[in-house]
């Protein structure tokens, strides 16, 4: 991988961005590499990243997990951080990876470097970065949805919030039951569609009595399967990755779901 | 329970979702169990260590198994009471008929037992002319509706109060049918006047274990009834059925365990009775059985020490993880299909009747961790769910398709030129499905999706396309 170091001490961060981002959503790509560099970060985006494995692991398909994370561990290896718009990606990284490749003598060590140093997005900017808060304005309110992977793998729970409340205008109505699973589960979702409709049901039920404008999480599994709910139900709340508010991108793109302004 | 329904779960999942009264009825999970427990912990600060403490007891237990189990037989033989060593169900029920046979039994009361739901005893003991009454009031419900119990703590908690009534004019014969069973308190006095009769006739009284004690030889019961009490010192003989992993080495350690076990299961401090049984009556006492009998269950236990599944053995079948389960909160206790439901079920069903019949319930999982977050003895439940899923990956279980998928995923997934290409094209094509609307409602291939939800369009280019679009117009 080649890149040119920049003169300064500044982080050197290679952006995972997952797949969902990349062919759903670019713009928490944008916001992610917006917040990163305004923190003081130089980013990087390798061009040959594509997953990391998660949805052949969680089908138990460990050889197919091996094939599709494995090149990550050299295209990150230059990086000081390795940082994902998503909990779950690098949930996966940090906590899964060194299960993964624990019996390959010659990845084994590699691995956990990359744990290591990979983040999630808004814990990175506020646990490593120090941020307080951001420059960035939005008049409404918002709820936020704790999404699984983040909270109980990597602890985000105060991070998002913490930056949210210095976002100028914006006002947060939490859920009654913000920790609650939403019913995506990555596969589960389509193999299990009973279930999980009666479970994304029971979370837009909750978004929708929080009285908020918009809905926000950190995932875009979680928040394509909420957002595609609320649609259904005729609702016109709208529906972001945490990123986009944060980094003030919200007139860059209309929402997940929600108005069609944008 | 011999049989189960557990490969037709998806079948049962569809009927419990559209079932009205059980989704009534699952409605109560929260303010009966969750946050009594959240309550609970709040008031105790040492809560977390006593998580690790009871973790490392049970660690340790199951590491010297043997050693703790011969000293408990050791134990109870001393005390004058027998240890019988059961292989699998169909030794246990046969040792149960033979006790029953030697003191010319007709009757057996049963305290509540998720061992003998295990085996199927009652049926077993009812085909041999014993009558048998359960005195847990919920599983005394469930045993005059004809029903397996739903919930390890709370066997009937699928059953509205309204029900129960019809079952008791249905069943309790000579009683005024236009008497008041409207309130819970009525359907408790008349449960009580019921079962009072059989308690003083009863020849056997047949309890579970939640502890077996290797230092004294005891069994240990928790209750919220008392019902257990009497079962197992009224009657002329008790016996205690259990499964092997509920040993502990001391009397200390069961009290560090109780510790986190009811607050752990309804919130409360300690349950309302914590029987010790150690052996027969002996000359001086005033009550107690004549004979104390343990029934040590094996039936597939040991075949998970040394396996990735041992820790499941720490379960002490409190429930916090059921219910805080959304999947079980979904659909209920029957739809798993046998006797254990939730996500401590989907990981101990596959190792005792194999992942080839009870696949679905691993799978059954977003993997969300709740479970894992509240279970008292820290069993790491979704990484178990896992393990299960790649036994079955490896066995060529589970739907032949989601294999393909994933491998054909894989494959074009290490081909990031390739995938690139593929990806630039469908978020284009997406975009250009979702329209004005920037919404899909219906994808063919996507039925599981669409169903349900739409389909977010994507934005239309890749993040990558347009990041390479931008890196070379800022070299330009």
């Amino acid at each position: 991988m080649s890149f040119a170091p920049s003169s300064t001490s500044k982080p050197r961060v290679g952006l995972f961005v997952t797949c969902l981002v990349d062919m759903f959503r670019p713009t928490v790509g944008f916001s992610a590499v917006k917040l990163l560099e305004e923190a003081g970060c130089v980013v990087d985006v390798p061009m040959e990243q594509v997953c990391c494995g998660q949805p052949a692991f969680n089908a138990g398909d460990l050889a197919s997990a091996r094939k599709v994370a494995k090149p990550l561990i050299a295209m990150f290896a230059d990086h000081d951080y390795v940082v994902a718009p998503s909990g779950s990606c690098a949930g996966m990284m940090i906590k899964h990876f060194p299960e993964l490749f624990a019996n390959d003598p010659e990845l084994a060590e590699p691995v956990k470097a990359l744990a290591a140093k990979t983040w999630e997005l808004v814990s990175f900017l506020t646990d490593v970065m120090k941020l307080d808060g951001v420059a960035a304005a939005f008049d409404g309110s918002i709820t936020y949805h704790d999404s699984c992977s983040g909270l109980r793998e990597l602890k985000v729970k105060e991070q998002p919030r913490k930056l949210l409340r210095s976002v100028k205008g914006l006002s947060i109505n939490e859920l009654q039951e913000s920790e609650t699973c939403c019913g995506f589960g990555g596969t589960f979702c389509v193999k299990y569609p009973e279930i999980s409709g009666k479970m994304v049901g029971d979370k837009t039920t909750d978004i929708k009595n929080s009285g908020a404008d918009m809905l926000l999480a950190g995932d875009m599994g979680c928040l394509m399967n909420m957002a595609g709910k609320l649609r259904r139900e005729g609702s016109d709340i709208e529906v972001r990755h945490v990123a986009e508010v944060l980094a003030d991108m919200t007139m860059a793109a209309p929402g997940i779901a929600g108005s069609e302004k944008g | 329970m011999e049989h189960s329904t557990s490969p037709n779960f998806k079948q049962n999942a569809h009927d419990a979702l559209n079932d009205a009264s059980l989704q009534r009825a699952l409605g109560r999970l929260k303010t009966g169990f969750k946050d009594k427990r959240t309550a609970a912990i709040a008031q105790l600060p040492e809560f977390e260590q006593l998580r690790d403490a009871a973790r490392d007891i049970k660690n340790h237990t199951l590491a010297n198994l043997d050693h703790y189990l011969t000293a408990f037989e050791a134990n109870v033989i001393a005390n004058g009471g027998h240890v019988h060593w059961c292989a699998d169900a169909e030794e246990a029920r046969q040792t149960v008929l033979k006790i029953c046979q030697d003191k010319e039994a007709k009757s057996v009361l049963k305290g509540k037992s998720m061992i003998s739901e295990e085996i199927g005893l009652n049926a077993f003991l009812e085909k041999q002319d014993l009558k048998v009454v359960e005195t847990d009031l919920g599983e005394y419900i469930i045993q005059l509706r004809n029903e397996p119990p739903s919930h390890i703590i709370a066997p009937a908690i699928h059953v509205h109060k309204e029900q129960v009534a019809d079952s008791f004019r249905e069943t309790h014969k000579g009683r005024d049918i236009n008497r008041p069973l409207d309130e819970p308190r009525d359907l408790l006095d008349e449960a009580r006047e019921v079962m009072r009769e059989h308690f003083f006739a009863a020849d056997i009284g047949i309890t579970g274990a939640n502890f077996l004690i290797a230092e004294t030889g005891t069994s240990v019961i928790v209750t919220n009834e008392g019902n257990g009490d009497l079962t197992q010192t009224l009657s002329k003989v008790h016996i205690a059925i259990a499964s092997l992993e509920k040993v502990v080495p001391t009397l200390e350690d069961a009290s560090t365990i109780l510790r986190v076990l009811a607050r752990s299961a309804t919130g409360q401090e300690m349950s309302s009775y914590t029987t010790f049984s150690t052996g027969p009556r002996r000359g001086e006492d005033l009550d107690g059985p004549e004979e104390y009998h343990v029934i040590l269950l094996d039936n597939g236990r040991s075949n998970m020490l040394g396996t990735e599944f041992q820790e499941m053995l720490r379960c002490i079948r409190c429930a916090a993880c059921m219910n805080h389960c959304p999947v079980y909160g979904a659909v209920g206790g029957h739809a798993y299909g046998w006797v254990y439901p939730g996500p401590m079920g989907s990981v101990l069903t596959p190792s005792l009747i194999g992942v080839d019949e009870a696949g679905h319930l691993p799978n059954a999982s977003t993997f969300c961790g709740k479970c894992e977050e509240v279970c008292p003895m820290r069993i790491p439940l979704p990484k178990m769910m896992r393990h299960w899923r790649e036994r079955e990956f490896e066995k060529h279980l589970g739907p032949q398709s989601m294999r393909f998928g994933i491998q054909a995923w894989a494959w074009m997934a290490s081909r990031p030129k390739l995938y690139q290409l593929t990806t630039g094209f469908a978020a284009k094509v997406l975009k250009s499905m979702g329209g004005r609307k920037r919404a899909i409602h219906k994808l063919p291939l996507a039925r599981g999706w669409t169903d349900i939800r739409d389909l977010p369009a994507p934005q239309g280019k890749t993040f990558k396309q347009l990041w390479a679009e931008q890196q070379a117009a800022k070299k330009a």
